[in-house]
């Protein structure tokens, strides 16, 4: 995960994004073990799979030729398949959109929009159990 | 607040609060999340100082704003570099060159104006990307291809500016252009070719209209905004064929070339392919032994053994079922004058495929159809890459050559030298080749700065050997720019006469493929 303010303006390079690294685990951890929210509503969740088909699918889909699922696959992410997770939480699938992990860049507003990227959190979440 | 060089954050501010009157409050981003997003996320210096952050980014979403943004740049002397999907990853992704820029941003321009399946031509916004023209096309039934580069998410305008290639008969994408509508940096808006005529019904149609043909000089350049690009579409094939050509022995590779350089050129094989060395792969430990230290004869002795061949090149054929066939006929019989050459029938297919056969195929992009499979080159664990990528002649004795040199720089610098036909060669391009070689980005500051001395070693390596680059990530545009100085850098110069003629303030891309506004250029030795 990268972020500007945290690896850039401070000007201390790897230490820095070391930590970066290390409170991004620590987010992830806590953010799946905090996994209670309030649920999405049907229109929500309908529109975030239209989002999630058009912005996501090409990489994290099923199917041959998935960048994306091949990555968590081969990282031991299970199920590698994002549409089947029940695990992931908003906070987390938006600080993967906005900041990217790995060979997954940072998407812009101009491409998902913060109302989009709730949508494809209220889709991804929707199989989450309370 | 960060500012663009030379401006004052009063003069800046004065500027922001112009520019959201023009593209609207929600539109102008300068808060750190958002900056954070116009990063380039496979940046050569991530966590150095040297990385080009953008001040700002602007995105309209019409001509109009477009206009006003760079009326009030030219104000301001601000510098604004120009993204359309921003998705040119491994060769800048969204970032802009010079730090603190900032980023004008096309991606909301994304309407696909016409696409015609009697003529076979499209007219696209900058910010429609290859999967966007691509779902419009299906969605209607319409019986005409696109040309998708390995990225989908890519802009068909951007490709085509920045000349990138793709793999059916169209895959020359700035040669597959027709027609172009540009904001000049004082606003105004001037359309090219049959353009120009107003009420003209043929924009799409003759590249050329009257006059001097001046497309060329928006392409890798900085002096205009490309705000709308014609495309000519293939018309849907009925059949693709492949066929795979294998010869035993190192020099057979020397006919291998001639031969697929007659078939290129003469219209019989007209998309792209690689030749390749399949001893190049392969995680056989014996053969991993030979390629660092054994004989040609030691090689060609594993390849008769395991079968594999010692070059290959697939053939690709589109068009009519029985032309495709007698095509690939045609190939065999004029690769037979190479002892011992064996051919092997590959995919074949009709076309429209279901849905159920794209599910099959990892690969779709040869058949019109865009995807992000490309993304897995760099293994589960990539951070990203970038591209070293010279044009080198078309013929075996070249490929030799340019292995040979590439592999000398590589055990110089003790990298993972003897490649053995390890830097593939493509044709992307019409009569040459080009040299697709991989370089990783990684989040590690010291093996990023041993990257960049390697790729600036094998630009002037390539240079010494009279090849050239045909593209570029922006941490090395100058350095290519400077390898090309015929008659003391007289083509740079006739780049910067224009620059100044049309950009006199400097506000569209500085320092773009190596154009340099002139109160920012570096004096020449």
């Amino acid at each position: 995960m990268r972020h500007l303010a945290k690896t850039y303006e401070k000007g201390e390079g790897m230490r820095n994004a070391k930590i970066v690294r290390a409170a991004f685990v620590l987010l992830c951890s806590l953010s799946f073990a905090a996994a209670a929210f309030a649920g999405p509503d049907d229109a929500q969740i309908e529109k975030g799979h239209k989002v999630y088909d058009k912005w996501c699918f090409p990489c994290h889909g099923t199917g041959a030729g998935k960048p994306g699922t091949a990555s968590l696959a081969a990282r031991g992410q299970k199920p590698a398949v994002l549409e089947e997770r029940t695990d992931l939480t908003p906070t987390v699938i938006k600080a993967f959109v906005r900041h990217g992990v790995l060979f997954m860049p940072m998407f812009r507003k101009t491409e998902i929009s913060d109302a989009d990227l709730n949508a494809i959190a209220a889709y991804l979440t929707r199989n989450n159990k309370p | 607040m960060r500012v663009p060089p030379g401006v004052s954050a009063r003069d800046f501010d004065g500027a922001l609060k112009k520019f959201e009157e023009a593209v609207g409050k929600q539109w102008v981003f300068t808060s750190d999340d958002d900056i954070n997003t116009y990063r380039d996320s496979y940046s050569p210096f991530w966590h150095e100082t040297e990385e080009p952050i953008p001040s700002a980014a602007l995105a309209p979403d019409s001509v109009e704003q477009v206009q006003q943004i760079v009326r009030i740049a030219g104000a301001h002397k601000i510098p604004l570099w120009a993204i359309s999907t921003g998705k040119n990853l491994g060769y800048g992704g969204s970032a802009p060159l010079l730090g603190g820029s900032v980023v004008l941003d096309l991606k909301r321009m994304d309407r696909v104006i016409e696409v015609n399946d009697k003529n076979h031509y499209a007219l696209v916004e900058p910010g429609v990307s290859y999967f966007d023209l691509y779902h419009y096309i299906h969605d209607r039934g319409l019986k005409v291809w696109i040309d998708p580069p390995d990225p989908g998410w890519g802009s068909l305008v951007g490709n085509a500016l920045e000349r990138g290639g793709g793999y059916t008969p169209m895959r020359d994408h700035f040669d597959c252009h027709c027609g172009m509508e540009v904001v000049l940096a004082n606003g105004e808006l001037v359309r090219t070719g049959m353009g120009a005529l107003p009420n003209s019904k043929t924009w799409q149609q003759y590249k050329y209209g009257f006059g001097p043909y001046v497309d060329g000089i928006f392409s890798q350049s900085n002096l205009g905004v490309v705000t709308k690009m014609g495309f000519w579409l293939y018309p849907e094939p009925e059949a693709f064929l492949s066929g795979n050509v294998v010869v035993d022995k190192h020099d057979d590779l020397f006919a291998l070339v001639e031969i697929f350089a007659n078939l290129m050129n003469s219209g019989i094989v007209q998309a792209t392919t690689t030749v390749i060395s399949p001893l190049a792969y392969g995680p056989d430990p014996e053969l991993a032994a030979l390629r660092a230290s054994g004989s040609t004869k030691d090689l060609e002795d594993y390849a008769a053994r395991k079968k594999i061949g010692y070059w290959s090149v697939s053939l690709p054929f589109y068009g009519p079922a029985d032309v495709v066939t007698a095509q690939w006929e045609y190939a065999k019989r004029k690769f037979s004058a190479i002892p011992g050459v064996r051919f092997e029938d590959r995919a074949s297919y009709r076309f429209p495929l279901d849905a159920d056969q794209l599910a099959k195929i990892v690969n779709p992009v040869p058949f019109g159809v865009p995807s992000l499979q490309t993304f897995s080159i760099g293994g589960p664990r990539s951070q990203g890459h970038m591209w070293f990528s010279p044009i080198i002649p078309m013929t075996g004795e070249a490929v030799l050559e340019a292995q040979k040199v590439f592999d000398q720089v590589a055990k110089d610098l003790s990298l993972n030298g003897g490649s053995v036909g390890g830097f593939p060669v493509w044709n992307f391009f019409a009569r040459a080749f080009v040299i697709i070689y991989f370089f990783p980005i990684e989040h590690d500051v010291e093996k990023n700065r041993k990257n960049r001395e390697v790729f600036r070693r094998l630009i002037k390596t390539a240079a010494e050997h009279g090849w050239g680059e045909y593209r570029t990530h922006t941490a090395f545009m100058g350095d290519i720019m400077d390898a090309y100085s015929f008659n003391n850098h007289s083509l740079l110069r006739l780049h910067e006469t224009m620059k100044d003629a049309l950009d006199p303030n400097g506000i569209l891309s500085p320092g773009k493929n190596g154009i340099w506004p002139k109160g920012m250029r570096k004096a020449r030795a």
